[in-house]
């Protein structure tokens, strides 16, 4: 509903009279904000802010060693403690934002790229086509993300790059099927048959039609794919198969606080909440979005 | 399943009686399942294949614990015995060989047989996830039971955690508990072996959010099915609401979670992995993690194409599992 009364609109009292003057025209999309998808918009804000300029959010020096103050618990003057070499953790987890992100947004790129090829394979290619494509992806569905990553670091060795691509490849094929879906629903739709009996030529019809309009819903999904990559890669380092410690990425501060969980428990809980708090925000985001792009769609 | 014999296609009308769709399509999968787990093996070789630099020196300088490069002769004896010598194609067709007689191939650091080290050590981690699959059930069961289609405030109660628990990371989820009930409670042990205390809180890392993902698919399909005409009747016939939620609703909104069974094997298995590391628990897990950091490739590969093989196996007893539940499709 628009901010100025709505005539046309049935149901809607003719005679009323048009309380909506003098009220401020709030922007459409600012409306069913509630204070949740606020939160998570200034959490995904937050660390975005810490990925490109770290030193905005604070002033500690994340690899400065303070022999005289390690594993202190959480402070006043370090609000998430300090690790074995008295580094501060807060300083660590911003400054750690910028890698995490990277592998997140890189691996992400890697799985929807694949899932693209693979889903408008499937989705526009005739019986045989879709049928060896359905069945390699279900193949990789036999693979669960871990499991083939651990076969990755033992065949390339531990790295980001092993990494990024272990859980890149990992989760494809669930994407890989939406897309498909996606294409399909695209290419039975009545505008597309529309184009089709007004003679468009076939490449024409699938840039134009078919591949915006089945790849709109899936933009919401992949945002919040980077959320599930961060979460999978640190799980990886958790493990030490990623970053070697001295980095203060996620997973990297994750596996480094491992050793000490006795003693500074802040170590292993603090980077954790912050994989699920960016997780979560962008879960809450991406639905916030998709919701408001499904009611876009039917008006 | 001796009630399949009284369905309608083997009444003596002197009709042929028709043999039962479902065991074509059992059939059927079976040869998908073969398929799958070719192309997953073939998937893993070529992996392996990839392995950058030479495979006899990786494993001599695993023996030896350096980093060095050897000379041809000293590097013959190892490819002789691995099989590097021949070609590709030939190493391929015996990996599908061995694998099809269940000989997942040789460590490159225990030099045993992979299933023999596999069959040492799975031993916990079997009685880990499916002491969790039984735990995520009964959450997911009884947290929908008591809060879907309630009072709002319950409703959205039960929902909101699902949707966070299924969130949580298996590390972090299992550190916490960790850190709460075995450091600061001290209630169950930081290290507990394969003890039954040792086992509460890696069961309950695994269980909780696996509930939360059954919770999710089951909910929606739960709050469907209770506006469904049977279920007004089986209440107008004066059933509680309880019994009808349990008797009747239940029964239709498991499925599309039993159909993810498969899936859930698989994220149990790599969740063991994580939880076997956070609780220093003996396992299959742990045992792999170490096999990625040494690279010892045959051992790593082996639990894969294992875990691969257990997947695509749960998912035709889910096939079987949906003709059991669902009567319609018993034909």
């Amino acid at each position: 509903m628009s901010a100025t009364p709505d005539i046309g609109r049935p149901g809607a009292p003719v005679g009323a009279p048009a309380p909506a003057r003098f009220r401020l025209a709030v922007p459409e999309w600012v409306r069913g904000l509630r204070p949740g998808v606020i939160l998570a918009g200034l959490i995904v804000a937050f660390f975005v802010v810490a990925m490109i300029v770290p030193s905005l959010l604070t002033s500690q020096d994340p690899y400065a060693v303070n022999l005289s103050q390690t594993l202190e618990s959480p402070s006043w003057a370090h609000i998430m403690g300090t690790d074995q070499s008295g580094r501060d953790l807060y300083a660590r987890i911003v400054y750690g934002a910028r890698q995490s992100l990277l592998i997140g947004l890189g691996a992400t790129g890697i799985s929807v790229t694949i899932a693209i090829v693979l889903g408008v394979l499937a989705g526009l290619g005739n019986k045989w086509v879709d049928g060896i494509v359905s069945r390699g992806v279900e193949v990789m569905f036999a693979f669960p993300v871990l499991l083939l990553a651990l076969l990755f670091v033992a065949v390339f060795g531990p790295s980001a790059t092993t990494e990024i691509f272990a859980v890149g490849i990992g989760t494809a094929p669930g994407y890989a099927r939406m897309v498909r879906g996606q294409v399909l629903a695209t290419r039975d739709s009545g505008y597309v048959e529309a184009a089709r009996a007004l003679g468009h030529p076939y490449g024409s019809i699938v840039r134009r039609h078919i591949f915006p309009n089945a790849m709109r819903p899936l933009v919401v999904v992949f945002t919040l794919g980077v959320g599930q990559a961060i979460v999978w890669a640190a799980g990886i380092a958790f493990l030490g198969l990623g970053i070697p410690p001295p980095s203060p990425e996620w997973g990297a501060l994750l596996n480094a606080g491992r050793n000490y969980i006795t003693q500074a428990w802040w170590l292993e809980v603090m980077p954790g909440l912050a994989i699920v708090v960016f997780a979560l925000s962008l879960t809450t985001l991406g639905r916030f979005v998709q919701q408001r792009l499904e009611g876009g769609v039917n008006r | 399943m001796g009630t399949f014999a009284e369905t309608p296609g083997t009444t003596a009308i002197g009709v042929k009686p028709r043999r039962a769709p479902w065991l074509k399509r059992i059939a059927w999968r079976v040869l998908a399942a073969i398929f799958v787990l070719w192309a997953a093996a073939t998937f893993t070789f070529f992996v392996q294949e990839l392995l950058p630099g030479s495979k006899a020196t990786l494993i001599l300088n695993q023996e030896h614990g350096t980093q060095q490069t050897y000379s041809a002769k000293e590097l013959k004896p190892v490819e002789e015995r691995y099989g590097f010598d021949e070609p590709v194609t030939t190493q391929y067709f015996n990996y599908i060989k061995g694998l099809a007689h269940g000989d997942l191939g040789t460590s490159y650091q225990q030099h045993k047989p992979v299933l023999t080290i596999i069959s040492e050590e799975v031993g916990p981690t079997i009685v880990l996830t499916v002491t969790s699959l039984i735990l995520a059930w009964i959450f997911a069961l009884a947290t929908i039971l008591l809060t879907a289609r309630r009072k709002r405030a319950v409703s959205a109660l039960g929902s909101g955690w699902e949707i966070f628990s299924a969130g949580l990371p298996y590390y972090w989820l299992g550190v916490i508990l960790l850190v709460v009930f075995s450091i600061e409670l001290k209630i169950f042990p930081v290290q507990g072996g394969t003890s039954v205390e040792g086992l509460v809180l890696p069961a309950l890392t695994l269980a909780i959010p696996l509930a939360g993902f059954i919770g999710q698919v089951t909910r929606d399909e739960f709050e469907k099915v209770l506006d469904q005409p049977f279920v007004t009747s089986a209440r107008a016939r004066g059933m509680g609401d309880l019994a009808v939620r349990v008797k009747h609703v239940l029964r239709h909104a498991v499925l599309p979670a039993v159909t993810l069974s498969g899936w859930a094997l698989g994220a149990l298995i790599s969740g063991a992995v994580i939880v076997e590391t956070v609780f220093a628990r003996p396992g299959i897990g742990q045992m792999i993690v170490t096999a990625a950091t040494n690279r010892d490739v045959p051992l790593v590969s082996g639990v894969v194409m294992l875990v691969a093989f257990i997947y695509v196996i749960s998912n035709i007893l889910v096939d079987v599992a949906y003709a059991i539940i669902d009567p319609r499709l018993r034909g």
